[in-house]
């Protein structure tokens, strides 16, 4: 490519012209030295750091002019932290082939997407995003349906909360006023806050327990405060609380899926897509894949 | 441990030393040496990504260099890669929010050398050039030194433009700070306490080495 060429050049350039100038520098410092004996002693030192510097920051630039062979990228929304975690390493054991997985709320992965990030494969929590992607025409096609997420209401260990598939545990504690803190991920843009909102509005919990709401940056991160600090809990991903990082920190109930409209989860290959990550898109469709992702508590939709 | 995530780290650090000290020294040394109008204002723009939210840096870059500004088009299409998202990108946001920690150390460092050891260097017939290679620089080392340092360690602690304009993408954007982040959604405290040991550690030698190289530069008298 161009740029690597000229990011090339250039590096070589710097490198020709600082090694020209300090060079030339040191014949004159030692010069200097010779007229002046001991009497400056700083002048030996400086060249000692400067020449400790320049090394440092040429052996920066040559390294930041080499383009680095790397696995692609794969963008993947937070409830698959550790699901999607566990089919790539399977399929890195399978095929020998690798993926890097970048996990944040679908929301931000999308932005990214927009804003250009190198990613190849995008997993959303729900279909919304990749159809705007689509329309866009940032996408290969329209993607396909890979799982239906669900919610629970999780109480870490020593919560006075009460977990139920009503939210009425919930209820009670917040008209006793014992609900401090209680952790959902952010609905503007992450899908699982959404469905938290959608829940507890059902159940006339929104206005109600307004003070008390903290909001995570993405479903991973509402999930690390419902467990952290003097959270009453939260409502998370199915997928998460039974991953065993969360497991046995608490109790959770699944709540119905008339609560709220359903996380129907959609995958799609982005416009740079290669080799490797079309076959991992072929393998997250396998009976494998599935079984590992129905294990994390997702309903798997039929081919 | 996250090694890619270290590498990526130390890069930008010196990465951004790279980049910006000689911008410092040339601005830093106008700043201290010169009078001119408009420094007073200069002086204050300096200053500015001191007080700027980390936010408000990387909403500006986004805007300015994402895939679907004219710049982020044109450096796309050269370069085949978008700025955002790239360690070229993050590297300019870094060299944009470490301009104050590098031109006021090197200002004040210039500003120590008193104006009658120019002018000797002057009459003794030494050029512009030599003067400040031979008498200028060499005095102003240990705010030079300092410079390079605070900014090395500021980098490597930046963490809100890293989150906006860089995603983190393993080996290119995924700097250490992200990493402790990213590693705690992940509920893996063990390796997010790792790195933040490492962080610690690394800022803690980073400190210690200014105070020793600056004590060591400062001239004897013999």
């Amino acid at each position: 490519m161009v740029y690597d060429a000229l990011v090339t050049c250039l590096a070589t350039v710097g490198f020709r012209l600082l090694a020209a100038a300090t060079d030339g520098y040191r014949v004159v410092l030692s010069r200097a030295e010779l007229d002046a004996g001991d009497r400056h002693p700083m002048r030996p030192l400086l060249w000692r750091n400067f020449r400790w510097l320049v090394t440092l920051l040429l052996l920066v630039v040559s390294a930041i002019g080499v383009e680095a062979q790397r696995p692609p990228i794969v963008a993947a929304a937070s409830d698959l932290q550790f699901a999607l975690d566990s089919v790539a390493r399977r399929f890195t054991a399978d095929t020998g082939e690798r993926v890097e997985l970048v996990f944040g709320s679908s929301g931000t992965l999308t932005r990214q997407v927009v804003e250009g990030a190198p990613f190849e494969l995008f997993l959303s929590a729900d279909e919304s995003y990749v159809e705007k992607l689509s329309a866009a025409g940032l996408t290969r096609d329209s993607g396909v349906l890979y799982a239906v997420g669900r919610i629970v209401i999780f109480a870490p260990r020593g919560s006075p909360l009460a977990v139920d598939d009503q939210l009425a545990g919930l209820g009670r504690l917040l008209s006793s006023g014992g609900v401090k803190r209680f952790a959902i991920a952010n609905p503007e843009h992450a899908p699982y806050g959404r469905a938290a909102e959608a829940a507890l509005r059902a159940r006339n919990l929104w206005q109600p327990l307004q003070p008390a709401l903290v909001l995570g940056e993405n479903i991973s991160q509402a999930a690390q405060f419902a467990v952290a600090g003097d959270a009453a809990g939260g409502i998370l991903a199915y997928s998460l609380v039974l991953a065993p990082a969360l497991r046995d920190r608490g109790t959770f109930a699944l709540l119905p899926e008339s609560l709220h409209p359903p996380l129907r989860q959609r995958m799609v290959l982005l416009k740079r897509a290669g080799a490797t990550t079309e076959r991992f898109y072929q393998y997250l469709r396998q009976p494998a894949a599935r079984e590992t992702l129905r294990q994390f508590g997702f309903a798997v939709p039929p081919q | 441990m996250d090694w890619s995530a270290l590498q990526v780290s130390l890069s930008l650090g010196l990465g951004t030393i790279a980049v910006l000290l000689p911008f410092g020294i040339w601005l830093g040394r106008l700043l201290a040496v010169r009078e001119f109008r408009g420094k007073l204002l200069v002086e204050a723009l300096v200053t500015v990504p001191l007080v700027l939210p980390p936010t408000v840096l990387g909403f500006y870059l986004l805007v300015t260099f994402g895939a679907r500004s004219p710049l982020g088009e044109a450096f796309t299409a050269f370069a085949g890669q978008s700025l955002a998202f790239s360690f070229q990108g993050l590297l300019l946001a870094s060299a944009i929010a470490n301009i104050p920690f590098v031109v006021q150390p090197i200002q004040r460092g210039f500003e120590a050398i008193p104006s009658d050891v120019r002018e000797a260097a002057a009459c003794c017939g030494l050029t512009p050039w030599q003067r400040f290679w031979q008498i200028e620089l060499p005095l102003a080392w240990p705010g030079i030194l300092t410079a390079a340092i605070l900014a090395f360690a500021h980098t490597l602690g930046e963490f809100g433009v890293v989150l906006m304009v860089g995603g983190s993408i393993p080996g290119e954007t995924r700097t250490l700070s992200v990493a402790i982040y990213d590693r705690m959604q992940a509920f893996d405290d063990r390796g997010a306490g790792i790195m933040a040991a490492a962080l610690l550690a690394i800022a803690i030698t980073a400190l210690i080495l200014t105070t020793a190289l600056s004590r060591r530069a400062v001239p004897r008298r013999g």
